[in-house]
């Protein structure tokens, strides 16, 4: 009896999964999940769509004018998608209660949030890789070049980043839907604000050093975000 | 294997627990019975560490919390009355899942032993949203037991279950209990607690007002022992 419950305890002590291995567990969960019933990404992805197709219709059909807006309109579709996104995506967690059987994994609970991060950040890549070619094909601009698709990719992280942590904290009020907009813009501002400088810039054919103050931004708020929600995220998934 | 001393949780000005006391000896079932808004819930969600005390002493396991909350969770198993299982995933690998965030090693033997032990073999391959409530509240069971923990909490695992669906449970139950696991369960059910638990405690307003063991409880039933507890 007595090497039973030594060799129980000798179990219990040993169950330590690595920060990497359990990360990897939830995101490999949220892909499959979302994989199977598509709900988060052709959510967005309509979305995205129409609204790329309303522009379509509502601006002049000018190139250069085009050309002009184009980094605004897609920024506005990646934020307003991305919102759609990260709602859905904490709200399969909360509403099941799967979020308590996470939070009772014996892990850090950052572990948690950089699944989710990732996961979240994997779902707006996808549905960004999607909307892209259509928004080349209909306003005629060619969007496909390694220092805009790095903006796109940078700016992406940091949204993701800090809208995963606000939509935990979200998540857990009756009117999610409407207060993770309010709480998420204004925090993401300055991620926005800098991809569509760094994105105009890129489009108007600005040299790459020109775009270099807003790229540098990004990727200063990118750190600040994640290290941020890094050290507060036990504090807001707490009761 | 719990020790709670002069517990105390608020949330703002509302206090729940007022200077809670409760202990659990290693391999006792213990059934925490109490009328509605008593504080069973938020009981069992600080021993399951979810949930801060805001006063008092908690050790689970030889470990205190919040302070060594991690080590407790490795040797807690939790089902509440949500299954905690992922709808658009299979039983399977809602069980892997939950096995890789415990880090727990022969994963595929350990899988098969558990839904051998909860009766759901043949539907490892099906989708938890398939699954009859009955069903899914097995598999919970099965979840929670993946990591072999050495204390399980039910928050009222009953709940929304039929006749039949809560017979299979208590099966489920009695095996889980049988391996030599701490138990504690807070159930309104008060026929299938007294099947069930070595040790009821009632929990009104706050506090533990009364406690009996099953031997205690033969000269009368749980029943009148429960009303008794609330009138007092």
């Amino acid at each position: 009896m007595a090497n039973k419950s030594e060799s129980k305890k000798q179990k219990a002590e040993s169950l330590h999964p690595s920060f990497f291995k359990a990360t990897l567990a939830i995101i490999q969960k949220d892909l499959s999940a979302e994989f199977r019933s598509f709900e988060l990404i052709s959510a967005m992805l309509v979305f995205s769509l129409l609204v790329i197709i309303i522009f379509n219709f509502a601006l002049e059909l000018d190139i250069k004018v085009r050309q002009s807006v184009t980094s605004g309109v897609l920024w506005t579709t990646f934020a307003f998608a991305g919102t759609l996104g990260l709602n859905r995506s904490m709200s399969v967690e909360k509403d099941r209660g799967c979020m308590d059987g996470l939070l009772l994994a014996p892990v850090d609970r950052s572990v948690i949030y950089f699944g989710k991060a990732i996961s979240n950040l994997i779902f707006m890549l996808i549905v960004e890789g999607i909307v892209l070619p259509v928004y080349s094909v209909l306003y005629n601009v060619n969007l496909f070049r390694f220092d805009l698709l790095g903006v796109i990719l940078l700016g992406s992280i940091g949204y993701a980043a800090v809208g995963t942590l606000l939509s935990t904290m979200s998540a857990q009020t009756r009117t999610r839907e409407v207060l993770l907009p309010i709480l998420l813009f204004p925090v993401a501002m300055p991620v926005l604000l800098a991809s569509v400088k760094a994105s105009n810039g890129l489009l108007a054919g600005a040299e790459f050093a020109e775009v270099l103050t807003p790229i540098n931004l990004l990727i200063v708020y990118d750190v600040i975000f994640i290290a941020i929600a890094f050290m507060v995220f036990d504090f807001v998934v707490e009761e | 294997m719990i020790e709670v001393k002069k517990l105390v949780k608020r949330f703002g000005l509302k206090t729940i627990l007022r200077g809670l006391d409760f202990s659990v000896e290693p391999g006792e079932f213990v059934a925490l019975l109490g009328p509605n808004g008593a504080g069973k819930t938020t009981f069992l969600r600080i021993l399951a560490t979810l949930s801060r005390p805001s006063l008092g002493a908690v050790v689970v396991a030889g470990y205190q919390l919040p302070n060594q909350a991690a080590q407790v969770r490795a040797k807690l198993g939790v089902v509440s009355h949500m299954p905690l299982l992922y709808p658009d995933l299979t039983a399977e690998e809602n069980l892997r899942f939950y096995g890789r965030m415990y880090g727990i090693g022969n994963m595929e033997e350990r899988i098969t032993e558990v839904l051998e032990m909860v009766g759901l073999e043949n539907r490892r391959k099906d989708l938890i949203r398939t699954f009859s409530r009955g069903m899914q509240q097995r598999l919970a069971i099965g979840r929670a037991v993946i990591h072999d923990p050495e204390v399980m909490l039910f928050d009222e695992p009953y709940t929304g279950l039929d006749q039949d669906a809560s017979e299979m449970l208590d099966e489920v139950l009695r095996s889980v209990a049988a391996e030599g696991r701490t138990v504690v369960m807070t159930s309104h059910d008060l026929a299938r607690a007294e099947e069930l638990a070595t040790r009821f405690d009632i929990l009104s307003r706050g506090v533990i007002t009364a406690s009996a063991t099953q031997k205690e409880l033969k000269k009368t039933n749980l029943l009148a022992f429960y009303k008794q507890a609330l009138v007092d």
